[in-house]
Order: structure tokens, then C-alpha cells, then sequence
């Protein structure tokens, strides 16, 4: 695994699951066995932060804190590794350069022009899923939903919302209705997943 | 519904009790989002748009600290010094 492969004083990964409880998050952590920090962010505090709208997202941060590749989508830890669909290999062979120091970076010209950054609308949404979210974990499913459904139309393109709050509702997230919303969305154009354009490999 | 009405608000990770009028100023007249749910009597105060576009644009990674599975907090913060790979994924 990459954490055994690349980790220790120079480098680490941190997990974070944006699910709506440990016990959501915590079998495939059990069978990961991380010895990496292993998160859960029911409110989604992460994906505010670094306007994370879909899973699995990586970001690249050195070690003075500073973000050198904005969000891309990622596979390369045995936690999610259930997730297919994107080839790994490619991302994987960066990761590892720039670890080992072979490669530099992005510039931080190339960074901000690669960053999507948030919208009114985006923040209103995430201030409609935290209100949902309270009041899902208070009982108040109905009231909930109102402002899970007000998220989705603000922020169409967040899938953390529009399919991280499907397991809030009683949906299956991988089930008819994550499938047909899916359907919507391509058919009208859009991508589900959203890499970096291929600019180093 | 009055001015005077008390609701729950919630701010990130704190909640406290106000009267419905103090909810938009708290908002800062229109600078921060916030979403109402006027039967619950629930509010809830995001982060402006600006504020987030801001802080990401600057390229300082924002600290956090969340729990693992045994509830033990780890923030960004304390891997100073190391490289990070950040890594949001979901069981869905």
C-alpha cells in the first residue's frame, strides 16, 4: 500500500470519510487497517474547507502546509479501493515523484489556474446540508430533506450532497434513484467525475 | 412568526439560541449564507463564498481536526513537516 510504500517522517496520507456516521465509514477502515489517521466528517467540515463536491478527492500539500495540487479525483489507498472506474496507475507515479522529490510540484500560477473555486451558490448549498444534516442527527428526517433537496438544485454538481445525503434519507446510494440521478446528469452533459486536465501525467 | 421568535443557531460546531432578527445580522447583512427552516425553528450560518475562495487561492492548506473511529481528534497541523496526501472519500 502506498502509506507503507512512501510514509514516514517525510510523508503521510490522511483519510478523511464524509459519511454520516463512524459505523458508515468504519468496515472499510477495519479492512484497510491504516496506519495512517483515518478521519470521519459526518458535517462535512472537510469538504467546506477545500470545496470538495465529490469522492474520492485528493489534494497534494507539502510540508509547509501549502497546497501544491488542487483537488483532483484520486485513487491510491486500499480504503476505497471499491471505487472503480479511473485508472490509478498514472496519478500514482506522480504521487510518488514528488514524494521522492523527483519531480517539482505545480507552479502556484498553474495551481490557481487549475483550482474551481466556490460559489454563492455552493456555500448557500453546504449551509442548507449543514441545517439538514442537524436536523436529520435531531430526528427532524421531513425538515431535513426540505434542505437536502434546496442543497441539490443550488449545487447540482455536488455529489457529496445530491449522494452523501441519500444514506440521511433512507435511500440507497447506490441504488435506482443514485442511478437515474446519475443517468440526468450525463445525459444533460456533465461529468460525474471531475480529474485535472492531464497537463504532467 | 415574530422578530422575537427564539431559534436554534447553528455556527460550524456551536449552537446557541436568538431571536429570529439577530439571525441576518449575524449573517453580516447578506456576506454569509444561511439557510432557516422556519417550522423547526432552526438556522444554520455557512461561510461566505469570498472568505473560502479567499483562503483557497492563497494556497495555505486550512487546518482541521476531525476524529478517527475512536474518536481521537488529528488535525492537518500537527503532519508539519511531512508531505500530505489528503484523501476525502465515502462509503456511498
Amino acid at each position: 500500500m502506498l502509506y507503507e510504500e512512501l510514509g514516514g517522517s517525510s510523508f503521510t496520507v490522511i483519510t478523511v470519510a464524509l459519511d454520516k456516521s463512524a459505523d458508515d465509514a468504519r468496515p472499510w477502515i477495519d479492512a484497510a487497517r491504516p496506519s495512517h489517521p483515518s478521519l470521519i466528517d459526518t458535517r462535512h467540515v472537510l469538504a467546506d474547507l477545500y470545496h470538495i463536491v465529490n469522492v474520492p478527492t485528493i489534494v497534494w500539500i507539502d510540508e509547509r502546509a501549502r497546497i501544491v495540487r488542487p483537488n483532483d479525483v484520486g485513487f491510491g489507498t486500499d480504503t476505497f479501493k471499491h471505487i472503480t472506474g479511473l485508472e490509478s496507475a498514472k496519478p500514482l507515479a506522480a504521487l510518488r515523484a514528488w514524494v521522492r522529490r523527483e519531480t517539482p510540484a505545480f507552479t502556484e500560477t498553474e495551481i490557481r489556474g487549475l483550482q474551481r473555486l466556490p460559489t454563492r451558490d455552493d456555500q448557500q448549498a453546504r449551509a442548507e446540508f449543514a441545517l439538514g444534516e442537524w436536523l436529520a442527527r435531531h430526528g427532524r428526517a421531513e425538515a431535513a430533506a426540505r434542505h437536502f433537496t434546496r442543497a441539490g438544485d443550488l449545487a447540482p454538481h455536488d455529489f457529496t450532497i445530491r449522494r452523501g445525503t441519500m444514506p440521511l434519507r433512507g435511500i440507497d446510494p447506490m441504488g435506482p434513484e443514485f442511478r437515474r440521478m446519475l443517468g440526468e446528469w450525463t445525459a444533460a452533459g456533465h461529468p460525474y467525475y471531475r480529474p485535472l486536465p492531464d497537463t504532467r501525467g | 412568526m415574530s422578530a422575537d421568535d427564539v431559534f436554534i443557531l447553528i455556527d460550524g460546531a456551536a449552537t446557541s439560541e436568538v431571536p429570529a432578527r439577530r439571525i441576518e445580522e449575524l449573517a453580516g447583512g447578506g456576506d454569509r449564507p444561511v439557510a432557516v427552516d422556519h417550522e423547526e425553528r432552526v438556522a444554520c450560518l455557512g461561510v461566505a463564498a469570498a472568505t473560502r475562495s479567499a483562503a483557497l487561492a492563497s494556497l495555505e492548506a486550512s487546518d482541521f481536526a476531525l476524529p478517527d473511529l475512536a474518536g481521537r481528534l488529528h488535525t492537518l497541523s500537527e503532519q508539519r513537516g511531512r508531505k500530505v496526501l489528503l484523501v476525502a472519500w465515502a462509503s456511498w
